[in-house]
């Protein structure tokens, strides 16, 4: 177990929590973050795109006045191509828009629902990723 | 206009709690996700943190009859359990865990100089249009 922090993990996930009722108490929507890239691109209607991108700006903001104040070293990674780094994205994608959901809007709203739609995504998406990386590791032998 | 104030709002308040909780480490991420390694479990007090949060929030929120700046809540209609949800979820872990970002932290990061978030935002875009493009025809 190393580096195990359980109490910036827990104010974090408060926080992201804050942030999801904030958005279902003020404007009645979901805060999932695939849906509201996706919506800010492609929603019918200029307003549902405005609220979206300033979400999307937001959390851009968020992470860079964090980074500002409290810089988080990330170990860069060699294993980790960009060939790599775009498959993922893309599956990412395509698994986020047909599934309706990633860890935020399945994992967090959802789930704080009770919603076993999301429930189910949610089981299904940790156990794919703990399964995936097994494999990954046992091929690029980390 | 106070929708948009409103939404820029959480979204500053979503990034700072990922980054916060450091899931924008894409190796803590998969730390988390590699049982068999040297577990990091912190991401289970995120996700806790968040649905717990989230849970009681949500029980006041919807004792009311619409929100604050908008005539209601728009909750997702599909209650079925079907193909499409749990083949979208298989294929998103797969790129999480293959590359150690879901769509938040990547987002997030995207102020952060790094390359490798920018990679993924734009790739996770394009699945995500070519998907809808697919199904829409």
């Amino acid at each position: 177990m190393e580096n195990f922090t359980p109490y910036l993990s827990l104010a974090g996930g408060v926080l992201i929590g804050i942030s999801a009722s904030i958005l279902m108490y003020l404007n009645g929507r979901i805060a999932g973050i695939s849906g509201i890239v996706a919506g800010a691109f492609n929603a019918p209607a200029f307003a549902e795109k405005a609220w979206r991108l300033a979400f999307v700006v937001g959390l851009v903001l968020g992470g860079a006045i964090y980074m500002h104040f409290f810089p988080i070293t990330i170990a860069p990674r060699e294993s980790i191509s960009t060939g790599l780094l775009v498959s993922g994205g893309l599956v990412i994608g395509v698994g986020t828009a047909m599934g309706s959901g990633c860890t935020s809007g399945h994992g967090i709203c959802g789930v704080s629902r009770f919603s076993l739609r999301s429930i189910v995504a949610t089981a299904t998406f940790l156990l794919s990723g703990i399964i995936t990386v097994y494999v990954f590791k046992q091929i690029t032998g980390g | 206009m106070l929708k948009i104030f409103s939404a820029l709002a959480a979204g500053v308040i979503f990034g700072v709690g990922l980054a916060l909780s450091q899931m924008v480490n894409p190796n803590k991420v998969i730390n988390f996700l590699d049982i068999t390694g040297e577990w990091d479990p912190s991401l289970i007090f995120v996700l806790g943190g968040a649905v717990l949060t989230t849970t009681i929030a949500y029980r006041f929120i919807f004792s009311r009859s619409k929100p604050v700046f908008a005539d209601d809540f728009q909750l997702p209609t599909l209650l079925q359990i079907d193909r499409q949800l749990f083949i979208g979820a298989v294929l998103f872990g797969v790129g999480w865990g293959v590359i150690g970002y879901c769509p938040g932290p990547a987002v997030a990061s995207l102020g952060f100089g790094l390359e490798e978030p920018l990679i993924v935002v734009i790739s996770m875009l394009a699945g995500m249009l070519f998907y809808r493009a697919i199904v829409r025809r």
